[in-house]
């Protein structure tokens, strides 16, 4: 079981780096196509367990406490079972 | 007087800040290994500054769990100093000892240079010796040091006079232009509430002598010094 955790600058926080690459987005013409960019983190964890809800619970925890500091910036993840996602490469 | 100084892998000012206290100061200090979580013999411990762990996830995130860490949290709660410098800073935020959170600069470029900062209240045992309103030359050397806080937070340390140093120009206005890294309300160094936590970017350790191009740094530990003799 995997989870997908997602972590960004929360929607009040100024993203230097964000408008920097919508800066050379427009440069290269997408200007019109693009109205805002956030830059984040993606972090991909291999998990032990077999209980998606418990595995959830923690990895809320570990988003708390570590993976993201919620001063500034917002979290979300994913719990991914190895069946769903072989299901998901097959089709 | 006796200093301890904190070093985590990655640490990369400890031992400037040691020369500053051993040295320059001539007062007792040694190094504190960040896995030793006994820091009971030390008044005043400092965190340096440096890439603690690489700055690996965000600066200051993984030194906080350090075992040292439980260590100067017993110690702040005990009502004894601690200095947070640069990364030192950022880890006494990450470890909640402070308040509020550090943004990449908002140049999204390193800043090497020497800043004015504004003194804003003497009423620290690390401002005790300067005047409020007083400017001081100091180097700062950090990519993010863009100060962050939300409103609540902010009033809150305005209220409780918790805001130690600003950016200024040269004639102590807190003007944008003088602002090197985005910071909020050009905030530079704050304190906690009882005091005696107190977390700031620019360098002192580097002030420290004349031929090192300043040595208003000294103010800030000839201030803790004249603290403890009071």
């Amino acid at each position: 079981m995997k989870a997908k955790v997602y972590v960004t600058l929360r929607k009040s926080v100024l993203d230097p780096q964000g408008k920097a690459v919508q800066h050379a987005l427009e440069t290269l013409g997408f200007g019109r196509s693009v109205k805002d960019v956030r830059i984040g983190k993606y972090i991909e964890l291999e998990l032990t367990g077999t209980d998606p809800a418990k595995a959830g619970e923690e990895v809320r925890v570990m988003c708390e406490k570590l993976l993201a500091n919620t001063v500034i910036e917002d979290y979300r993840y994913e719990i991914v079972e190895p069946a769903r996602e072989a299901a998901k490469a097959a089709r | 007087m006796k200093f301890g100084v904190v070093v985590f892998p990655g640490s990369n000012c400890d031992h400037d800040c040691w020369y500053a206290l051993s040295g320059a100061l001539g007062r007792p200090a040694e190094f504190i290994w960040h896995k030793d979580g006994d820091v009971s013999g030390y008044d005043c411990l400092v965190v340096p500054g440096g890439f603690s762990y690489g700055d690996y996830l965000r600066t200051g995130a993984i030194a906080r769990f350090s075992p040292v860490m439980e260590g100067v949290r017993r110690h702040a709660e005990q009502g004894k100093l601690v200095i947070g410098i640069c990364n030192g800073f950022q880890i006494l935020l990450e470890s909640g000892l402070l308040p509020g959170a550090m943004l990449r600069n908002d140049s999204l470029k390193f800043v090497c240079s020497y800043v004015t900062l504004r003194t804003e209240t003497s009423a620290t045992p690390f401002t005790r010796g300067i005047k409020k309103g007083e400017l001081l030359r100091i180097p700062i050397a950090h990519g993010e040091g863009n100060y962050y806080a939300d409103e609540a937070t902010l009033a809150e340390l305005e209220k409780n006079d918790q805001i130690v140093f600003r950016y200024a120009d040269a004639a102590g206005r807190t003007t944008a232009e003088a602002n090197p890294n985005g910071s909020l309300s050009n905030i530079a160094g704050i304190c906690n509430k009882s005091r005696n936590v107190f977390g700031l970017m620019p360098h002192p350790e580097r002030a420290i002598e004349a031929s090192l191009g300043s040595a208003d740094g000294r103010r800030v530990f000839e201030s803790i010094l004249a603290e403890a003799a009071r």
